[in-house]
């Protein structure tokens, strides 16, 4: 490999890492909230408020990882209304969830004309990792990141201990495969739903933030242009599990850090049909894993999207 | 008392509880209306009563899942407020549901310890409680693996572990809902086994059920309800099948219905090497080959889901058969749409009569007239020929007493039974050369059983029509059926004349051994 390709290679695969990120977390985020029996199709809705909220909190304070913390919050605190909706008035959860997403856009729309075209002066910094970063290839794709790619990655295992290996994970599959055994067994099926759904929305709101402070650092209506649609469609490609949900963000991050060098090196190819891209990845990846889950069986909460009443005849 | 078992966990004793005037009212129906019911540690106390009676709310309101709207509840003497399962868990009372509580997806040692404290706080200890359950598995006679997941189990197995879970939870006094429905007769006899011994070591139980035998065979004592109220309590050497039976009605039954001998006519259905997938993707059938004469009932007998389902359905032709052909009276019908087979003489008894056997939204001439609304004389041309359709609806009403103030009446204010008259009206006056009657009297009161009983065979006699009775039930199969198929994991066991097989045969063959095999 020539030095310069060489070195092309490595800065396409950091991106990856980074534009993959923005998306790890929501899926993640609805990985969990799926498995508890909650479909929130609102992460599109939360992302943006979480994306808007970092933005302006960074803009205002300077404070970057604050800012961060607020996007997060903000998506979470939004989610509630979803909870609210299915989970205790047993409301219907496509309605609820589109609502949620349409809220979104349009709240941050509103609240965002202010910052429209404004630029943060410093973005997320970077945070070389001693040792690790020194390991050929990898080193520099992985860990020449910053904290909030190191947090994803944590969370990446974090999470599959919980899902697999603690009470609380137990706890959350089978309120999700069975809710009336779970109800049955003294497992408070309303609270496991209401936590992991708000724990669905501070990681939107933690996917959306990353983006305004650091991908993309500054604001423009719908800046999140349709990934938290593609993070529900990759929660299906994950299979419900959360080292899948690190590749499929990836491979989404890859095509898409492509068709931004591809676009940079000014190729001839329209950009608007190369933004189009990871979109049309997603229906591929969404047709493979509809596949292998029909053909396996594996993953699908089978309480998805069906409210829980205990004292119902 | 109870002994072995305190060593493994912390059994919670209950000696006495007693329900007083517990009333629960759902909206439309006053379910439970002022019981009374009393259990005594060491006995096994039946409710009986028909379905809607108010068994299973009175348990669910004793367990925590309802809660009742008057009425005090006492263990031990003492005055108690169960809010949840939680709660009667805590106070050693342990409910094995009807339809099992169990996650697929889990293994059985995951399935018991589900809600229970860990004692590694956050992290599962789920090799202790392996432990523990291959304790309580020995000392219960409950064989099952603890680290098999659910999904693999047989239902017997499934059943095990439900009671494997309550006994983990320290429950001394066990509420079995139904718990026979799903088995075979030989199951039956292992579970009562285990019961009986259960009750020897101190346990309580608690049992529902409608079928009188086994309520004879298991219970010291008996509380009938009908209606949600409490008709009789008494003991059970001094009750007999037929008391029971008119105690449960509030009349006269007759158990067995007259079933005369028909000479049986040409084949008019039959099957030859099915295969079927099911929703899950695996096969459902695997080479079904039968035969049904005119004027014979040929009675499919298994433990639900064995397929049956999937055999009603791919001969009403809802369901493609991947392999092998139906035949109508000598005709290929395979792959036959459902219109082109209802008109050449197919009629069909859904297993799920509110899904596939009636539109709830639709008033009851609407309803008796969906399946030939198209043809005259329902029908004119574009029209529909509304004079006929009442004359019509009015005759089926009055010929098969269906209980209604009007034909315009909707659907929904229908009781099961009238609702299965109603089916049972539209497909037999439609006159069938074939009909599949696919579980055509679960859920339903033992008079409209009778009565639905009575119209099959009648039907048999005076049109030779030729009917599939699929039933879990298998005194229904026996006191109807002049050949019976057994139906295991898809595979047909064994073709069998009624009166040359026992019970214990039947048994064998449900649970998979074939005819030819039994010695």
């Amino acid at each position: 490999m020539r030095p310069d390709a060489y070195a092309i290679t490595i800065i396409l695969l950091a991106a990856t890492v980074e534009s993959g990120t923005i998306l790890l977390f929501p899926i993640i985020g609805e990985i969990f909230t799926e498995r508890s029996g909650i479909l929130n199709l609102g992460i599109e809705g939360m992302m943006i408020i979480g994306a808007l909220v970092g933005f302006a909190t960074a803009f205002m304070t300077g404070q970057i990882y604050w800012a961060f913390f607020m996007g997060m919050l903000a998506g979470g605190l939004a989610s509630l209304i979803h909870a609210f909706i299915s989970i205790t008035l047993r409301g219907n959860q496509v309605v609820s969830g589109l609502a949620l997403s349409i809220f979104g856009l349009g709240v941050t729309n509103f609240y965002g004309q202010e910052f429209v075209n404004l630029q943060l002066a410093h973005t997320i910094p970077q945070v070389i990792i001693p040792g690790l970063s020194q390991i050929p290839f990898f080193g520099p794709i992985l860990f020449k990141q910053d904290y909030m790619v190191y947090l994803s990655y944590i969370l990446v295992i974090i999470t599959w201990f919980i899902l697999f290996k603690t009470k609380a994970g137990i706890q959350l599959r089978a309120v999700g495969q069975n809710a009336q055994a779970a109800d049955a067994m003294g497992v408070n099926v309303y609270k496991v739903r209401y936590f992991w759904t708000f724990f669905g929305g501070l990681m939107a709101g933690a996917g959306g933030a990353y983006l305004t402070l650091n991908c993309a650092p500054f604001w423009l209506d719908g800046i999140t242009a349709g990934r938290g649609w593609v993070a529900i469609a990759l929660v299906i490609f994950a299979r419900w599990n959360p080292p899948y949900a690190l590749i499929g963000a990836y491979l989404f991050g890859a095509i898409n850090a492509l068709q931004f060098q591809l676009q940079s090196m000014g190729t001839t190819i329209p950009s608007a049909l190369l933004s189009m891209q990871p979109y049309f990845l997603t229906f591929i990846l969404i047709i493979v894993a509809t596949l292998l889950v029909k053909a396996k069986h594996i993953g699908v909460p089978k309480e998805l999207g069906i409210p829980y009443a205990r004292e119902e005849k | 008392m109870i002994k072995n078992s305190s060593k493994i966990i912390n059994l919670i004793k209950v000696e006495t509880v007693e329900m007083r005037g517990i009333v629960k009212q759902f909206p439309g129906v006053l379910a439970n209306d002022h019981i009374n019911f009393d259990v005594h540690v060491g006995e096994v106390h039946t409710l009986l009563g028909e379905n809607g009676a108010g068994k299973s709310t009175l348990m669910k309101i004793l367990y925590g899942i309802y809660h009742q709207d008057e009425g005090e509840i006492y263990v031990n003497g003492k005055l108690v407020n169960i809010r949840s399962p939680l709660d009667a868990i805590r106070l050693g009372i342990g409910m094995v549901h009807q339809h099992f509580m169990l996650v697929p997806t889990l293994t059985v040692a995951e399935n018991v310890a589900l809600g229970l404290p860990s004692s590694r706080k956050f992290l599962l200890d789920l090799d202790m409680v392996t432990e523990r359950i291959k304790e309580l598995v020995k000392i219960n006679g409950l064989y099952v693996d603890p680290e098999a997941k659910v999904w693999q189990l047989s239902v017997g197995e499934q059943q095990r572990v439900e009671i494997l879970k309550v006994l983990y939870r320290g429950a001394s006094l066990l509420i079995l809902d139904e718990p026979t429905a799903v088995l075979t007769p030989q199951e039956v006899e292992e579970l009562f086994h285990v019961l009986r011994s259960m009750i020897k070591r101190g346990y309580t139980i608690i049992f529902i059920s409608h079928k009188l035998r086994e309520v004879l065979s298991l219970s010291n004592r008996i509380t009938i309800l009908r209606d949600g109220k409490v008709v009789k309590t008494l003991p059970a050497v001094e009750a007999t099948q037929e008391k029971l039976a008119r105690l449960m009605v509030g009349r006269e039954v007759l158990l067995q219905v007259e079933h005369p001998a028909v000479k049986l006519g040409k084949v008019a259905l039959a099957l030859e090497g099915i295969w079927v997938q099911g929703d899950e993707g695996l096969h459902a059938l695997r080479g079904i080959d039968l035969e049904v004469h005119s004027g014979e009932i040929l009675g499919i007998a298994g433990v639900s889901g064995n397929g049956q389902s999937e055999l009603a359905e791919v001969i009403a032709g809802l369901r493609k058969p991947t392999q092998g052909k139906v035949f109508i009276k000598g005709i290929n019908v395979t792959n036959w749409s459902p219109s082109q087979l209802l008109d050449y003489g197919l009629s069909y008894i859904p297993e799920e009569r509110m899904r596939d056997g009636v539109v709830q939204e639709f008033n009851i001439e609407e309803n008796l007239i969906l399946k030939d609304h198209i043809h005259p004389p329902y029908a004119k041309g574009i029209f529909m020929n509304f004079h006929k359709i009442g004359q019509e609806s009015e005759r089926l009403i009055k010929n098969f007493d269906i209980r209604t103030p009007s034909r315009y009446t909707s659907l929904k204010s229908l009781s099961g039974g009238n609702i299965q008259k109603l089916i049972l009206a539209r497909e037999l006056s439609r006159k069938p050369s074939v009909l599949v009657a696919a579980q055509p009297t679960r859920g339903l009161d033992i008079s409209a059983t009778e009565y639905v009983h009575r119209q099959l065979i009648e039907q048999r006699i005076k049109l030779k029509t030729a009917t599939l009775l699929i039933s879990d039930d298998l005194d229904e199969i026996l006191s109807l059926a002049d050949r019976i198929a057994v139906i295991y994991e898809g595979e047909i066991m064994g073709v069998v004349k009624r009166n040359e097989v026992s019970v214990e045969e039947l048994g064998m063959m449900m649970g998979g051994v074939h005819k030819d095999n039994i010695p």
